[in-house]
């Protein structure tokens, strides 16, 4: 954010070239009409609705009518056993996603650094991103088709292996990995990405170097290539780690059933079912402000401690 | 001669070395492959079923090829006509949404692509803000039934107009084409939307071609928007009726009844087609996803 506020500072300019500047220049900000208008209309006209989260709001009142009740949802939501139910299902989807997913694109892009048949590569990549433009609800409808308890073929393998059926899709307890193990598999591929991009920088003269020094696989990849992905590590466990409050919408959304709802309930859903389901907009208008207030934080602060680590940061 | 000696002990070890270490080179080639097929095997598994008979589904566990070829499910999924009144609203969604988002986008990021234009700081920390806070589903949810675009597409296209880091991958981009052009068309007499349609559009194939691949992939997986602001049978996109069809499994089932009079209830077989008709235009451009999407990843990981 500074950054971009620090970039240019206009010399003071005299009235007169002010209006020249404006004539010269109309068409930039007859341009920029259409965008300024969906930012107001679409942007911040909702976040000034935000102040139903203070009211007893009934759409038929409407905002400037509906009853003030100041910090009473907000009470009503931290008191009540729904907030800390949240809060754990919430942290422990994202606590398990960042000890499993985060560190799987990592490895296979390591892994697949190694391989230097670049067509072969190319075709491995090629399968692996595949997941990232599939849908949610395609997602959803390949878990339910392979992991349903009546012919889902993994149940089918478990119960040929081990006499009975798991039944992945309706227990609370297997709710959490069902969803990391959703990301990983649709997520993975796209994630190293990022890392493979850090990868290509790096200067191969290092590696001939190393290993005319006689460094072997094990000491080129620690002492050469990780090195050279540190910095994108960093930065990508810090936005992991900001974002712990967002768990994917979506994803959740298809997954959640009334069977495994005890673990499966997260804010955004908790949000949805409230506001929309059962029109309580006032009270999921607090309960949402606390997320993205708490989420805006989050942001800032590991931007914040990316900066003072050195790296680049964000925003 | 210590020399020598170490000389020798040295491509001794290396000799050794290049045997456990071509064991790693191919259990390397052996694991990569393994994740490349896992990847796609749920897609073929569901390929292969979707052509299957039921009997064949419920007798064997697993299979990609099915021995006894069937387009039953097809045939069904024609007949409801579910399926395909959903691709092609999808259809219409995507192309129309993309062509507004492409619209609001470029012509944004153009003027704040300049670095001497007044109130430039302003408005990209306004942009800025946008991202780290919203107003959250409800109050828009609210807001866009005000506006009376609830149950109308209008509210799935105007919504995401500008998504802001598509934006600054834009801005970026016009920002590095060569300043020069600018200046020789504006001494020609051109003024600052010409240069922008005739001169910085062009140039810009390579950030348009992979920006509206990600608005238009947005657009056909959109399933909360979809479910949240449209409720008219006939508007709804392709993943709300998949998800009806293969998640929604009573409804299916009662469907199923009146397909029974037929003959054959390819309740399994006919999830697996809904989703594999689901999939396909999504695969169908994958080969030009994947030629932008990198590109476009690229510019996002440098973006400032």
């Amino acid at each position: 954010m500074n950054k971009v506020s620090a970039k240019v500072q206009e010399p003071v300019t005299s009235k007169g070239e002010l209006v020249k500047y404006f004539k010269q220049h109309k068409w930039l900000y007859f341009m920029l009409i259409p965008g300024v208008l969906y930012f107001i209309t679409f942007r911040y006209i909702p976040m000034g609705g935000i102040i139903i989260a203070f009211q007893q709001y009934s759409p038929f009142t409407g905002i400037a009518q509906s009853k003030w009740v100041g910090l009473t949802h907000f009470k009503n939501f931290f008191i009540g056993t729904d907030f800390w139910m949240l809060l754990k299902n919430t942290l422990g989807i994202s606590i398990l996603s960042i000890i499993f997913y985060f560190p799987a694109p990592i490895f296979l892009s390591l892994l697949l650094n190694e391989i230097k048949h670049q067509k072969y590569k190319k075709l491995v990549q090629t399968f692996i991103y595949i997941p990232h433009f599939i849908s949610w609800v395609i997602v959803a409808s390949l878990t339910y088709t392979l992991l349903n308890i009546n012919d889902g073929i993994i149940n089918q393998l478990i119960k040929a292996v081990f006499g009975h059926t798991v039944n992945f899709l309706g227990l609370p307890q297997y709710f959490r990995g069902l969803i990391v193990g959703q990301s990983i598999w649709k997520e993975t591929g796209y994630g190293t990405i990022i890392f493979l991009a850090a990868l290509s920088g790096v200067d191969t003269q290092l590696y001939e170097a190393a290993r005319v020094d006689g460094a072997g696989r094990w000491r080129l990849m620690w002492h050469i290539t990780l090195p050279a992905i540190k910095g994108t590590i960093i930065i990508m466990l810090i936005l992991k780690v900001g974002s712990i409050l967002n768990t994917g919408y979506e994803q959740i959304f298809l997954m959640r059933n009334s069977l495994n709802i005890s673990t499966a309930e997260v804010f955004d859903t908790y949000i949805y079912q409230k506001g929309i389901t059962n029109a309580q907009y006032s009270y999921s208008t607090a309960s949402g402000l606390f997320k993205s207030v708490v989420g805006m934080i989050m942001v800032l602060g590991a931007n914040w401690i990316a900066k003072k680590s050195g790296e680049s940061g964000i925003y | 001669m210590a020399d020598i000696i170490s000389i020798r002990q040295k491509s001794n070890s290396r000799i050794k070395a290049s045997t456990g270490e071509r064991i790693i080179q191919v259990l390397i080639y052996v694991i990569a492959g393994f994740i490349g097929i896992i990847t796609v095997l749920p897609f073929l598994y569901v390929l292969g079923g979707s052509f299957a008979t039921e009997r064949e589904l419920t007798e064997k566990a697993f299979f990609i090829i099915p021995t006894e070829f069937s387009i039953n499910a097809y045939q069904y999924i024609i007949k409801t006509g579910e399926v395909f009144k959903g691709l092609g609203n999808s259809m219409f969604l995507t192309v129309a949404g993309t062509l507004v988002q492409m619209f609001f986008t470029t012509t944004f990021a153009y003027p704040l692509s300049k670095t001497h234009f007044k109130g430039r700081n302003m408005v990209l920390n306004l942009v800025i803000i946008t991202m780290l806070f919203s107003g959250g589903m409800i109050p828009t949810f609210l807001w866009v039934k005000q506006l009376g675009l609830y149950n109308s597409y209008w509210a799935l296209i105007l919504l995401g107009a500008i998504s802001p880091f598509n934006m600054i991958i834009v801005k970026k981009f016009f920002e590095d084409l060569p300043g020069e052009l600018d200046e020789a068309a504006r001494i020609d007499g051109a003024n600052d939307l010409e240069v922008f349609y005739k001169i910085a559009i062009p140039l810009s194939k390579p950030v348009i071609a992979s920006i509206s691949l990600f608005y238009a992939v947005g657009h056909w997986n959109d399933y909360f928007n979809a479910m949240i602001y449209l409720n008219d049978p006939n508007k709804e996109t392709v993943q709300i009726v998949l998800r009806r069809i293969v998640l929604l499994t009573g409804k299916i089932q009662a469907e199923m009844m009146d397909y029974n009079s037929f003959g054959v209830p390819p309740d399994k077989a006919v999830k697996m087609a809904a989703t594999v008709v689901a999939t396909v235009p999504i695969l169908v451009i994958y080969p030009f996803v994947q030629k932008y999407f990198a590109q476009g990843v690229m510019v996002g990981a440098v973006k400032g």
